[in-house]
C-alpha cells in the first residue's frame, strides 16, 4: 500500500462510452484498464467482476462486484459497486449468529443500507474472485489463499441469510462470464465440447483460482474468436475478454490464421498455457504495486505442490516438459520488474511446451501439466480421464496449430524479447537439466525458487506484532464481597464504581449525545471542544454518551459507527497519536510519522464503506508540539469531505484553542464548545446519594457537609467521594468496639481535616529545638535586614545570638549546614544548592506569619 | 497511622480495591520502616501473601542522572515489568520504545478487573523524584488506574516533601485519593533517652547471657549519667533524627574491644565530638602559617568591606603590610610563593571563586569569596598548635600593629 502510493497507477476507461445519461451528463462504460506505471502492466476490469476495493486495513482490502462505471460531468470516475463484507467487518457481537466457524475467505453478500455504493475508481486494487457456494457446501481447500472468496449467507446489517436463488446464479453467471460481457455467438461451439470444459472449469472451482479465471476468460475467448469476422471488431472483443494486453496483442495475430473449429479449441490450450503466465502476471503486477517482495512468497506457493504432483504423474519423458514448465513457471519471478514483457516472452516459450508434450507423450496430455499443477494432489482420476478425453478429440490438431501459431508469435515479438526469452529458459533449463530423476527435478524447482526469492528483496515478513496479552497473575482467592453496609458503601463510592447514571451531567450528556448523533446521520464530521476543571465528569459524560449511541446503532437507529479514544497523559510523545489512532483503528503497528501518512490517506480520501469515526482525545493539551501538526492534523481530517471524523477533545482549560493553539488549529477546532462547570454542593449532594442508593451509610447532613466543603473548594466529584469513602474508614474504625453505625459530621469533619490541613505546622512544631531556633533566626534576620531572602552565615549570625539568650551550646557551622538541609529537604525552606556553602540563599517555603503561629505556641 | 496504612493495604489485597496514599516526614521518620513494618505484618497473612505483588521502585535510581531525565519513565516501566515477572510473558521481545512499552503495561494493567486479577501494590520511594519525570506520566497512568475499574492497585509513595501535594498536576491531583500519612518525631526527650536505652542494649536472645545482662546494666548505668544525658539532650536539641543518634552510638560501639569490653561515658563523649566536629575548621587546622596568615587578611577585607568580594592583590596587599609591620617575626615570601598558598586555599574550597576563571580575568585579580566565618577562624586559631603570637594579635585586630 505504501509503495503503491509511490507508484504512479493511471486508470483510464476501455472502449468507448456504452451509453451516456444527457441530464445527469455521465458517460457509462463497460470496463476500466489499470495500468501501473512502474511495473508498466495492463489490467482490464470488466462490469460484473470481483474486484478488490481499498479500505482502511490495507491487509483487507474490501470485496466488492463492480456493477456499473461512469464518469461524471466533472470527469470524475466513478464506480457502482455490490459489496460483499468479510467476516471481520460484521460487528463481533452478530458473528454468533451464524453459529460456525467463518473462514476468513468466506465474505458475506452485503445488504446493509447505508453504505455507499459509489466508490472512486482509483480506490480499485485488482480484481478477485467471489464464488457462491449452497448452504451445505465446504469450503473447497485452496492453494491460493489470498485471491478467492466464497459467499454463502448474505448480510443486511442485522442477520445472516441464505443467498436467494437469483442472486445465486446472478454471482454464478457473473463469475462465469468472467468478463461479464454476453456474447451471443456461444452457439458457434459445439455443445460437446463446451460443457465439458464448463464442466471442467467448473470442478477446478473448488481447488484453484487462477486456473479458473483463466478458463473462464478462455472461454469467453474462444467464443468471441469465433464469432470475429472482421478483425477490428474481433480484436475488440478479444480485448473484453482477455486480461492483459499482452495475451490480446497475440490473439489477434492468432487469429487470421484460424478458421477450423478444432484448431481454435487447439488455440485455446495454448492460451490456456500462456494465460497461465498471464494469470500470474496480473498477480504480478498487483503484488508489484505493494511490494516487490511479495511477488516470490505469492508466486511461490503454486510451484512447489505442482512439481512434485506432476513428477509423480509424469514419465520420465514428460521432464522435458517440466523444464520446460518450470523455466515458465519461474520467469515470472525472476523478471518480475517488467512483466507486461515477460508475458511475451513466455508465449514462445509456452509453444515448445505444449508441442514437445504432445509430441512425446501423444494421448498422454502433458496438457494437463498446467492443470495438475494448480490442482492439489487429491484430483480426481475421473477428471484427469475427462481432460483427456476432451484433448484427445482436439488433438490431431494440435501439432500444426501449434506450430503456425507458434511461428507467427515469435514473429511479432520484437527481437530483444526475443533474446530475453532465449537466454532466460536457457540459463534455467541448464539448472534443471542436470537432474534426471523425477525426485532430482523436483528438487530443483524446488530449489530454484529458493533462489530467486534471495534476489528479491529479503521479504521482512512483516512480523505481526506478537500478541502478548500480557496479564496481571490472577488471584488466588476470591476477593472478599463486602460485609457491612459501610464497606459496600465504600465499594459504591469509589471512583472507579461506575455508577447507574449520570446525575446533574444531562444537560451536557443531551448536548454531546445530540451533537454526535446528528453527524452520525448526516454521514459528516465535525469537532467539539470540551473543556472543564478535574473531576467535573467530562470524560465519564463522553464515554456514558458513546455506550448509548453504540446501544442505539445495535437497535438500529442510528448508523454503526466506531470509536476510539486516546489520552494524551498516556501517550509519551504527541505524535504517538497518529499510531494509536491506527492501531485502534485498523490493528496495524507502525512507526509515527507512516501512521500519520496512513491516517491522513484514510481519511481524505473517499473511503467506501467507512463507518463513521467518533474519536475521543482526552488531555488534549498534551498533544501540543511547538509546530502544533498533530493537532493540526487532528482538526483538519473532519473539514475533509469524505473523512466522516467525529472529534470529541477534551482538556481542562476553557480558552485552550485561544491560549496554545494557532489560529489555524483553532479555527479548524470550530466553535462547537462546551464547558464543564465545577459541581455546586447541591450535585455534589446528588452525586453521593445516587451512588449510595438507598444504602443507609451516611447522615444526610454529612454528605451535606461533605459536599459544602468540596464545592468551596474545587467541585471535584473525586475528592467528594474520597472524602466519603475516608470517612466511612473513620466510622468503622471508630465504631469497632460498639455495634455498626452509620457516618456522621464527626467523621466527615475528622476525614476533611485529614485530607485539607496543611502539614507546615505541624511539622515545624515537631521539629527538633535547634531547628525551630533556626526558623526564629531567618524571622529575625528577615525583619532586620527587610528582604525576604538571607545568607546562611546571615542567619547563622542571629542564630548564635539567639542561642546564647536561651544559654544554649551554640552550634557549629557544619551543623547548621545540616539543620537548613533538613529543613530544605522538608521544603519548610526553600535553599540554593548546597555547594555555596555560608553563601547559600535561604528562603521560607510558607509564609511568616505561619512560622511565627507555630513557634509562639510553643 | 500505622493502622491505617494497614487496613488500607489490607483492603486492597482482600476487597481488591484499588487506592492511592502518601506517607510523608522528615528524614529519619521511619517511613520507609513503617512501611516495612507494614508489609512484613501483611505477608505473614497467609491470605495476603498469595496474593499480593509487590513493586517497588526509588526514585533515585530514575533520576540521578541528570542526561537520561527523559527517559526516567522508561526505566521505571521496565523495573515495574520487570518485578511484575511480566517478562515471561513478553519473552525475548525486546522492548523497543518508550510508547510501547506503556501501551503494553497499560494493556497488562487494563485487562485485570477489580475480583479476579491479583492485586499490584506500587511503592515509590522518594516519590518527590517521580514528579519531576515529563509530564508525570507514570504517576498519571499509576493514579488512573487506582480510580478505574481495572487491576486492583495500590500506589504508596514515601516522601519527606511536604509540598508534595502542589507538586503534582492539576490532573494527577486529581486522580490522587489525597490520602496522606504524616509522620513525625514528636516524642519528646523521655522518649528519646529510652529509645537511646533500647537502641544500645542487647536483647535477650544474646547467647552469652552474663555478659549481656553486664552490658545492658551498664547502659542502664549510662542512661543516668548526667554528662551523658546532657550530650543526649544537646543532640536531641539539634536533631531528632534517630539516624543521628544511631551514627553516634555506632562510633561509640566501634571502641569496644575484647580489652574495653564495655562503652563509657567517656566513649560517647569522645564520639559526641567527632561527630559534631565543624568539618571547614577542621581544615584550618592542617594548614601552614602563611595560608593562616593570608585566610586572617582576607578574614580583615571581608570585615573592612562587608563580605564584598576580594581578589588575591588585595589579599596580597593586606598581608604585605602586616609584613612590613612585624617583619621581625615572619620570612617575607615571595609574590609567587603566596600565589601558589592562595591557590592552594582555593582548591580546599576555602575560598571560592565567584566566576569561573577565564582568559580575559588574570589570575590576581580574580573575585574571590572567603567560605569561613569570622568565629571559625578565630576557633581555629585557638586550637592551631604553635601559632606565633603576632599572628594571633593580627587576626584579632587588624589595626593591632599601628
Amino acid at each position: 500500500m505504501n509503495t503503491r502510493q509511490q507508484s504512479k497507477i493511471i486508470y483510464s476507461w476501455y472502449g468507448k462510452p456504452v451509453s451516456s445519461d444527457r441530464k445527469l451528463r455521465t458517460f457509462q462504460y463497460k470496463g476500466i484498464i489499470i495500468q501501473s506505471e512502474r511495473s508498466r502492466t495492463e489490467t482490464c476490469i470488466q462490469l460484473g467482476e470481483f474486484i478488490l476495493v481499498e479500505g482502511e486495513n490495507a491487509d483487507q482490502p474490501f470485496v466488492a462486484q463492480l456493477l456499473d462505471l461512469y464518469e461524471d460531468g466533472a470527469q470524475q470516475k466513478h464506480a457502482v459497486v455490490q459489496w460483499f463484507s468479510r467476516i471481520a467487518e460484521i460487528p463481533p457481537n452478530k458473528r454468533k449468529l451464524l453459529k460456525r466457524e467463518v473462514s476468513p475467505q468466506e465474505v458475506f453478500f452485503d445488504q446493509v443500507v447505508g453504505y455507499d455504493s459509489e466508490i472512486a475508481v482509483e480506490t480499485i486494487i485488482k480484481s478477485t474472485m467471489v464464488i457462491p457456494l449452497h448452504l451445505g457446501e465446504e469450503l473447497p481447500i485452496t492453494l491460493n489463499k489470498e485471491q478467492t472468496f466464497y459467499v454463502k449467507h448474505s448480510w443486511d446489517g442485522k442477520t445472516f441469510k441464505a443467498l436467494s436463488p437469483d442472486t445465486f446464479s446472478r454471482l454464478k453467471e457473473a463469475n462465469k462470464k468472467g468478463g461479464g460481457i454476453p456474447n451471443s455467438s456461444n452457439s458457434f461451439i459445439p455443445s460437446d465440447i463446451v460443457s465439458p470444459l464448463k464442466k471442467e472449469t467448473e470442478s477446478l472451482v473448488g481447488s484453484a483460482t487462477k486456473p479458473k479465471n483463466v478458463e473462464l476468460e478462455i472461454e469467453s475467448k474462444h467464443s468471441a474468436s469465433k464469432s470475429s469476422l472482421a478483425k477490428e471488431r474481433h480484436s475488440q472483443r478479444m480485448a473484453n475478454g482477455i486480461k492483459t494486453p499482452t495475451a490480446r496483442k497475440k490473439l489477434q495475430l492468432n487469429s487470421p490464421t484460424r478458421s477450423p473449429k478444432g484448431r481454435f479449441l487447439g488455440c485455446e490450450v495454448l492460451e490456456l498455457l500462456d494465460d497461465d503466465c498471464d494469470a500470474v502476471a496480473p498477480l504480478e503486477s498487483s503484488a508489484m504495486k505493494r511490494k516487490v517482495k511479495f511477488t516470490g512468497i505469492l508466486g511461490s506457493p503454486p510451484k512447489i505442490p505442482h512439481a512434485s504432483d506432476r513428477s509423480k504423474s509424469t514419465f520420465d519423458t514428460a521432464e522435458h516438459c517440466q523444464r520446460f514448465s518450470d523455466t515458465i513457471l519461474l520467469t515470472p519471478y525472476r523478471k518480475v520488474k517488467d512483466s507486461s514483457e515477460k508475458g511475451k516472452n513466455l508465449n514462445p516459450k509456452d509453444d515448445p511446451v505444449s508441442l514437445t508434450g504432445h509430441q512425446d507423450l501423444g494421448s498422454q496430455s502433458p496438457v494437463l501439466t498446467p492443470h495438475s499443477r494448480r490442482t492439489c494432489a487429491q484430483k480426481t482420476k475421473a477428471r484427469i480421464a475427462e481432460q483427456i478425453s476432451i484433448l484427445n478429440t482436439l488433438e490431431l490438431n494440435h501439432e500444426e496449430d501449434f506450430l503456425s501459431s507458434s511461428d507467427s508469435s515469435y514473429s511479432s515479438s520484437s527481437e530483444e524479447e526475443e533474446s530475453d526469452v532465449l537466454c532466460t529458459p536457457e540459463k534455467k533449463t541448464r539448472s534443471s537439466r542436470t537432474s534426471s530423476t523425477p525426485k532430482s527435478s523436483r528438487k530443483s524447482s524446488v530449489h530454484t525458487p529458493a533462489k530467486t526469492l534471495k534476489k528479491t528483496p529479503l521479504p521482512g515478513t512483516p512480523k505481526t506484532p506478537r500478541n502478548a496479552t500480557p496479564e496481571i497473575p490472577r488471584r488466588n482467592h476470591a476477593a472478599r464481597k463486602p460485609a457491612s453496609i459501610l464497606e459496600e458503601a465504600r465499594l459504591r463510592l469509589h471512583v472507579s464504581a461506575v455508577p447507574e447514571s449520570l446525575p446533574c451531567r444531562e444537560e451536557e450528556f443531551q448536548d454531546i449525545y445530540n451533537f454526535v448523533e446528528s453527524k452520525l446521520l448526516d454521514g459528516t464530521g465535525g469537532c467539539m471542544y470540551i473543556s472543564g476543571v478535574p473531576g467535573t465528569g467530562k470524560t465519564a459524560t463522553v464515554h456514558e454518551v458513546i455506550r448509548c449511541l453504540k446501544q442505539a446503532a445495535e437497535n438500529d437507529e442510528l448508523p454503526s459507527f466506531q470509536s476510539v479514544e486516546i489520552n494524551g497523559m498516556k501517550l509519551t510523545d504527541p505524535h504517538q497519536a497518529y499510531v494509536q489512532i491506527l492501531e485502534l483503528l485498523t490493528g496495524q503497528k507502525v512507526t509515527a510519522t507512516h501512521a500519520a501518512t496512513l491516517l491522513a490517506k484514510l481519511f481524505s480520501t473517499p473511503g467506501p464503506k467507512r463507518k463513521t469515526t467518533v474519536l475521543i482525545v482526552d488531555e488534549l493539551d498534551l498533544l501540543w508540539t511547538r509546530k502544533q501538526n498533530v493537532m493540526y492534523n487532528l482538526f483538519d481530517w473532519p473539514t475533509q469531505k469524505h473523512s466522516k471524523l467525529i472529534i470529541l477533545a477534551i482538556a481542562n482549560t476553557m480558552d485552550l484553542p485561544e491560549r496554545i493553539m494557532m489560529n489555524r488549529v483553532a479555527s479548524r477546532l470550530g466553535l462547537t464548545r462546551m464547558s464543564f462547570q465545577p459541581y455546586t454542593y447541591k450535585q455534589l449532594q446528588q452525586i453521593i446519594s445516587s451512588r449510595l442508593n438507598s444504602i443507609k451509610a451516611f447522615e444526610e447532613d454529612a454528605i451535606q457537609l461533605v459536599s459544602r466543603k468540596v464545592a468551596a473548594l474545587s467541585g471535584d466529584a473525586r475528592r467528594c467521594l474520597d472524602i466519603c469513602r475516608r470517612a466511612t474508614e473513620i466510622c468503622e474504625l471508630a465504631s469497632q468496639k460498639r455495634t455498626p453505625e452509620i457516618v456522621r459530621m464527626a467523621h466527615v469533619m475528622e476525614a476533611i481535616e485529614e485530607m485539607f490541613s496543611s502539614a507546615y505546622v505541624n511539622a515545624i512544631r515537631n521539629a527538633s529545638w535547634h531547628e525551630q531556633i533556626f526558623l526564629k533566626a531567618i524571622l529575625a534576620e528577615f525583619r532586620r535586614a527587610g528582604v525576604e531572602e538571607a545568607t546562611v552565615q546571615q542567619v547563622y549570625h542571629q542564630h548564635v545570638a539567639l542561642c546564647r539568650i536561651e544559654g544554649m551550646q551554640s552550634p557549629t557551622i557544619s551543623e547548621i549546614m545540616a539543620i537548613c538541609s533538613r529543613l530544605g529537604a522538608c521544603r519548610l525552606l526553600l535553599v540554593e544548592s548546597s555547594d555555596k556553602y555560608l553563601h547559600m540563599r535561604v528562603r521560607l517555603n510558607i509564609s511568616q506569619d505561619d512560622v511565627m503561629y507555630a513557634l509562639k505556641d510553643e | 497511622r500505622y493502622r491505617h496504612l494497614l487496613e488500607l493495604l489490607k483492603r486492597t489485597t482482600v476487597h481488591g480495591e484499588s487506592n492511592s496514599a502518601l506517607v510523608i516526614g522528615p528524614r529519619g521518620s521511619g517511613k520507609t520502616a513503617l512501611l516495612n513494618h507494614v508489609l512484613k505484618e501483611l505477608r505473614e497473612m497467609k491470605q495476603v501473601r498469595e496474593n499480593l505483588l509487590e513493586v517497588h521502585l526509588n526514585g533515585k535510581s530514575y533520576s540521578s542522572i541528570q542526561m537520561l531525565r527523559d527517559t526516567n519513565d522508561k526505566v521505571a516501566l521496565k523495573e515495574i515489568t520487570r518485578q511484575l515477572h511480566l517478562e515471561n510473558v513478553v519473552g525475548d521481545k525486546v522492548f523497543g520504545s518508550f510508547a510501547e512499552n506503556l501501551a503494553f503495561l497499560l494493556e497488562a494493567l487494563r485487562k485485570g478487573d477489580r475480583s479476579s486479577s491479583c492485586p499490584v501494590l506500587f511503592i515509590l520511594d522518594e516519590f518527590d523524584l517521580f514528579v519531576h519525570h515529563k509530564n508525570q506520566t507514570l504517576l498519571y497512568n499509576l493514579f488512573d488506574i487506582s480510580q478505574s475499574a481495572q487491576t486492583p492497585v495500590t500506589v504508596i509513595g514515601l516522601t519527606c516533601r511536604q509540598d508534595i501535594l502542589e507538586l503534582l498536576e492539576k490532573r494527577v491531583k486529581s486522580r490522587f485519593s489525597h490520602r496522606q500519612i504524616y509522620l513525625m518525631n514528636s516524642f519528646d526527650f523521655k522518649q528519646y533517652l529510652r529509645i537511646f536505652k533500647e537502641q544500645l542494649s542487647l536483647p535477650a536472645e544474646f547467647p552469652d547471657e552474663s555478659f549481656a545482662q553486664k552490658w545492658n546494666n551498664n547502659v542502664q548505668h549510662l542512661s543516668e549519667d548526667k554528662t551523658v544525658q546532657d550530650m543526649l539532650q544537646n543532640l536531641f536539641h539539634y536533631t531528632k533524627d534517630l539516624r543521628s543518634l544511631h551514627l553516634l552510638l555506632m562510633l561509640a560501639v566501634c571502641n569496644v574491644t575484647v580489652h574495653h569490653p564495655l562503652i563509657t561515658a567517656a566513649d560517647l563523649h569522645e564520639a559526641n565530638k567527632q561527630y559534631r566536629t565543624d568539618s571547614k575548621a577542621n581544615i584550618v587546622h592542617g594548614l601552614s602559617v602563611l595560608e593562616i596568615c593570608l585566610v586572617i587578611a582576607m578574614k580583615h577585607l571581608n570585615d573592612v568591606y562587608e563580605g564584598e568580594p576580594f581578589n588575591f592583590q588585595m589579599v596580597y596587599n593586606e598581608f604585605q603590610k602586616f609584613i612590613q609591620r612585624k617583619a621581625h617575626c615572619m620570612y617575607n615570601f615571595e609574590k609567587p610563593v603566596v600565589m601558589k598558598a592562595f591557590e592552594h586555599l582555593l582548591q580546599l574550597e576555602l575560598v571560592k571563586p565567584l566566576e569561573r576563571p577565564s582568559v580575559r580575568v588574570q589570575r590576581e585579580y580574580l573575585l574571590m569569596k572567603l567560605l569561613l566565618d569570622n568565629n571559625q577562624i578565630m576557633d581555629a586559631l585557638q586550637a592551631y598548635p604553635n601559632c606565633p603570637t603576632d599572628v594571633k594579635q593580627w587576626a584579632a585586630s587588624s589595626l593591632s600593629w599601628l
